[in-house]
């Protein structure tokens, strides 16, 4: 079997801004891609429009840069027609969940076996500086200089209502989380979504503050890994508890709290409920922000299951040409 | 009586089972040799309360001699199965003609409901009651089936059948066909399908019976016969097939990505059905998707087709685009209907061809075909993706409700005969030297599909270096590029206009496009048999318009164009032929042309 390097899968030179999340993004994208295996012939990438969705265009790989919000259903129809090739999808917060929001759901429902790469700004930075469908209640931008007065998507929330069966979050800055997260997302078959919170250095500095630098991960976010407690903290004092409805943080040693009443993470757990409590942590309630692999369960998927289809038609029907489809009708003869 | 020609009008409610009545009255006819053309009528209403005038539906069979063009203006026999249908069918009708109706169909609450204002709806109407055939058929089709042990609901679904069986007798048909169009049809429902030919033969013999009560007895002799298998087929279906025989020929798969659409969906349907022919069909989220996905299925390599009606190509038209500046192939179907917005979805007219010729943003050349009747809706699927393979672009074509519902004895095609589909595939020797938009002498970009190690490459929306194909914004670049997509487009070769009729002393030119062939052809002939010097030029291939467009169109002294709009092709030929001032016809009433209105319009031209 071939290997590959990161650079087997680069090309140009990217350019988006100094320090935009998605320098970031897209190195750790091209090692994953390497220690993935998958040869740049057998692998499409194809984004909508946006900042991020240049990203094709540092690809040495097959892809499109297509049009805004649509990456999801033209990534459906090259999957659903070539099923050989390992598709990735990369769109924007407003490329994935505003304008796209019908083919993010419906792609997640179908569960087709696409990588879709969701760069969480929360900004509209391509169009410069306009509020997207993540940003917070009150957002201050071009256009609400007075504050939003609409609630934000909370990605997982989407994911999880469209019946999505993989989820998972890195911060583009940290390269480990990030690779380790994409390459569960390609072992994943089915829809697979991956939220990358990523930085815009111009439009929205500092929108992922807590958790961009590693001390402040180390602070704010807990690493999930299925079948592991869910500890976090600079020396992993902190863990979560059910409680009730709920979770709740507890402190090891503290309130006769130990180990064994921390819960351990399930993510093949096909009841998503806490799952999605996991998701939604962080949102300024004194939860740490889950990074790493929230959601992975394994289905039929839609690609799967159109080509069994086929074979199982193909041996019970009696035409497999179209001169033998022509033969299927009534017929009659003028002599 | 020998006639030459004959046309039958079903007519009841929704439920009344009158398409297939229609359905079985013209194939019976077809299997002795004559030529036929029907078309549907279909109230929007998704299903009208039972025995109102909205609910009223109607299939309309031609049946002749000779060739027929057209399902026929006026019918010479209605069938109307409730006072509704008599109410709102009998306009259709000729003078003369025989009406058949239910007459327990025809109570106080039924002709309420229909909205008659006396007992006596026959007279009322103005028919001649002598011309009229009232039979008991509900009463005699529970005579008929009482032993069948069959519920009462049950038993009067079989009530087309009775009026099915009359009109055999009435034109002489041979009931076996129909018995074994039956038992095919209900093979899984043997009881049900000898109910219904018990109630055919009842209906026969009725007509036999009384046929005092009838003005004629009608034959149709076959003249002219064109020895070959056939089927019946509608346009929808015969789309359908040209693409499965277009994907076989080229060795691809054929993608569908479609959204349900009346009256485009039945290409869905069709194409959904034959997986066994590796055919993939993806009923999308909405429009766009149907269009997106088929860009991504052409980038990995399929034949990819989606299909929908006006409504739907504007929701298309961003991703069509796309297509367009990809050149990436790809068939987009548009069965036209009446428009805007909603407009009259299960009525036809032809007035989305400006927007499938100009309806996108940007210059944005698109080839455009329309198909001239149910059966041409074959080669024209099979030109389009030929096209769209051979040239790497999106294809529009164009059908409308009355191509895609109407059918037709189709002839059954030999793929052999049919011309190689040969996409431009980059060849090897490229390699290491190749980029997205080299092009062949002929302007055509090379295609290289993903998988194939060494030609990894980005396409997207965004302008492209023609020699790099990295993003660019150079001006001089995208003149040269948009240039090189346009010219792409006009060169490719279609076959020439062809005159038919009078073509050397013609003093008028009738010119149409698409699907109102049989119509103009059918008021040309009659206008030829009355001794005028007339000719036809019908457009199938809009974008590009054939080589000798301008010399036929300046050749006449008078041309008028007809067309379902209110004059687009017609603009359109002016803005491509200098000098060129037609006459104009245009309708836009949902409904087919009535030859006798165009032989009356062209006459007054003449």
């Amino acid at each position: 079997m071939t290997t590959y390097t990161a650079s087997d899968f680069k090309k140009g030179q990217p350019r988006w801004c100094p320090g935009c999340g998605d320098h970031f993004f897209l190195s750790s994208l091209h090692k994953a891609m390497a220690e993935i295996g998958v040869a740049p012939c057998d692998t499409a990438v194809i984004s909508g429009i946006g900042c991020s969705s240049r990203l094709p265009h540092y690809m040495a790989t097959y892809g499109m840069n297509t049009i805004h919000g649509r990456a999801a259903a033209i990534a459906t129809g090259c999957k659903v027609a070539n099923p050989r090739l390992t598709v990735w999808q990369v769109s924007g917060d407003g490329d994935g969940l505003a304008i796209g929001g019908n083919h993010f759901i419906h792609a997640n429902r179908r569960n087709i076996d696409l990588n879709m790469i969701l760069l969480n700004n929360r900004i509209y930075g391509l169009t410069k500086g306009q509020y997207s469908p993540t940003s917070p209640r009150g957002f201050v931008s071009k256009s609400s200089p007075y504050g939003t007065v609409e609630d934000p998507f909370r990605p997982a929330e989407l994911c999880f209502g469209a019946r999505g069966h993989f989820f998972a979050r890195a911060v583009a800055t940290d390269a480990p989380g990030t690779v380790e997260v994409l390459k569960a997302a390609y072992q994943h078959s089915g829809s697979s979504v991956c939220e990358i919170l990523q930085n815009c250095v111009i439009f929205n500095n500092g929108t992922h503050e807590s958790v961009y630098s590693k001390e402040g991960r180390a602070r704010n976010a807990i690493y999930v890994r299925h079948g592991e407690p869910l500890l976090f903290g600079e020396n992993n004092e902190y863990g979560l508890m059910q409680e009730g409805f709920g979770l709740k943080v507890v402190k090891l040693g503290e309130n006769g709290v130990t180990l064994k009443d921390i819960l351990v993470h399930d993510a093949h757990c096909e009841d998503n409920t806490l799952q999605l409590k996991l998701a939604l942590m962080g949102d300024g309630d004194g939860f740490p922000i889950a990074l790493g692999v929230i959601r992975d369960v394994e289905a039929p998927t839609y690609n799967d299951a159109v080509e069994a289809q086929i074979k199982e038609v193909s041996e019970k029907k009696k035409y497999h040409n179209f001169a033998e489809l022509l033969e299927t009708n009534d017929i009659w003869e003028v002599k | 009586m020998d006639r030459e020609e004959v046309v039958v009008r079903f007519s009841g409610d929704s439920g009344d089972g009158m398409q297939l009545a229609g359905n079985i009255f013209s194939t019976v006819s077809a299997t002795v040799g004559n030529s036929i053309s029907t078309f549907p009528d279909y109230p929007a209403d998704i299903r009208a309360p039972q025995g109102s005038l909205t609910g009223v539906s109607g299939f309309q069979v031609h049946i002749g001699a000779d060739q027929v063009f057209t399902p026929g203006d006026r019918c010479d026999v209605l069938v109307a199965m409730n006072a509704a249908a008599l109410k709102t069918q009998y306009k259709y009708a000729k003078p003369d003609a025989t009406i058949l109706i239910d007459i327990d169909s025809f109570g106080p609450k039924d002709l309420e409901k229909a909205a008659f204002t006396t007992d006596d709806p026959i007279a009322e109407m103005g028919i001649d009651a002598d011309r009229v055939i009232a039979c008991p058929i509900s009463q005699m089709v529970k005579d008929c089936l009482k032993d069948s042990g069959m519920d009462l609901k049950a038993v009067m679904k079989c009530r087309n059948m009775f009026a099915l069986g009359l009109v055999c007798w009435l034109f002489d048909r041979d009931l076996e066909v129909a018995y074994a169009f039956l038992r095919e049809k209900f093979a899984k429902k043997p009881e049900v399908a000898e109910a219904n030919i018990r109630v055919i033969q009842a209906g026969y013999d009725y007509g036999h019976n009384t046929h005092s009560s009838a003005t004629n007895v009608y034959r149709i002799e076959t003249k002219t016969k064109c020895p070959g298998r056939y089927m019946d087929i509608t346009g929808n279906k015969a789309t359908a097939y040209g693409f499965i025989a277009a994907a076989e020929k080229a060795g691809l798969k054929l993608y569908l990505g479609s959204y349900p659409i009346t009256p485009a969906t039945d290409v869905l349907h069709e194409l959904s059905k034959h997986k066994s022919l590796g055919v993939t069909t993806v009923q999308c989220e909405d429009e766009i998707a149907g269009c997106a996905s088929s860009v991504g299925a052409s980038f990995a390599g399929a034949l990819a087709v989606t299909s929908t009606s006006g409504p739907g190509i504007c929701l298309k038209s961003e991703a069509m685009n796309l297509a367009v500046i990809m050149e990436l192939p790809l068939v987009v179907l548009d069965v036209q209907r009446g428009g805007p917005a909603t407009g009259l979805p299960t009525k036809s007219e032809q007035t989305d061809l400006l927007q499938a010729l100009f309806g996108r943003n940007g210059e944005s050349p698109m080839p455009v075909i329309a198909a001239t009747s149910p059966t041409d809706c074959f080669d024209a699927a099979y030109q389009a993706s030929k096209m769209a393979l051979e040239h790497m672009t999106p294809v529009v074509l164009l059908t409308d409700a009355y191509v895609a519902n109407g059918s037709a004895a189709f002839r059954l095609p030999d793929l052999n005969e049919y011309p190689a589909i040969c996409p431009p595939y980059v060849p090897e020797e490229l390699r290491g030297a190749w980029t997205p938009y080299m092009r062949k002498e002929d302007g055509v970009r090379y295609w290289a599909v993903p998988g194939r190690e060494g030609f990894e490459h980005i396409l997207g929306g965004l302008e492209k270096d023609d020699k790099t194909g990295a993003i660019s914004t150079n001006p001089e670049n995208h003149d040269l590029m948009t240039r090189k997509r346009a010219d792409k487009i006009a060169a490719i070769p279609v076959p020439d206009l062809e005159v038919i009729g009078d073509a050397e002393d013609a003093e008028l030119l009738i010119v149409g496009f698409g699907g109102t062939y049989g119509h103009l052809r059918a008021a040309m002939e009659e206008m030829r048999q009355a001794g005028k010097k007339v000719a036809m030029a019908h457009f199938k291939f809009i974008n590009p318009l054939p080589k000798n467009t301008a010399e036929v169109l300046l050749r006449y002294p008078r041309v008028v164009v007809a067309e379902q709009n209110m004059g687009q092709l017609a603009a359109y030929l002016r803005m491509k032929v200098d000098g060129f001032v037609p006459a104009q016809f245009n309708q836009v009433k949902g409904q087919p042309f009535v030859v006798s209105e165009l032989v009356k319009a062209f006459d007054s031209i003449l």
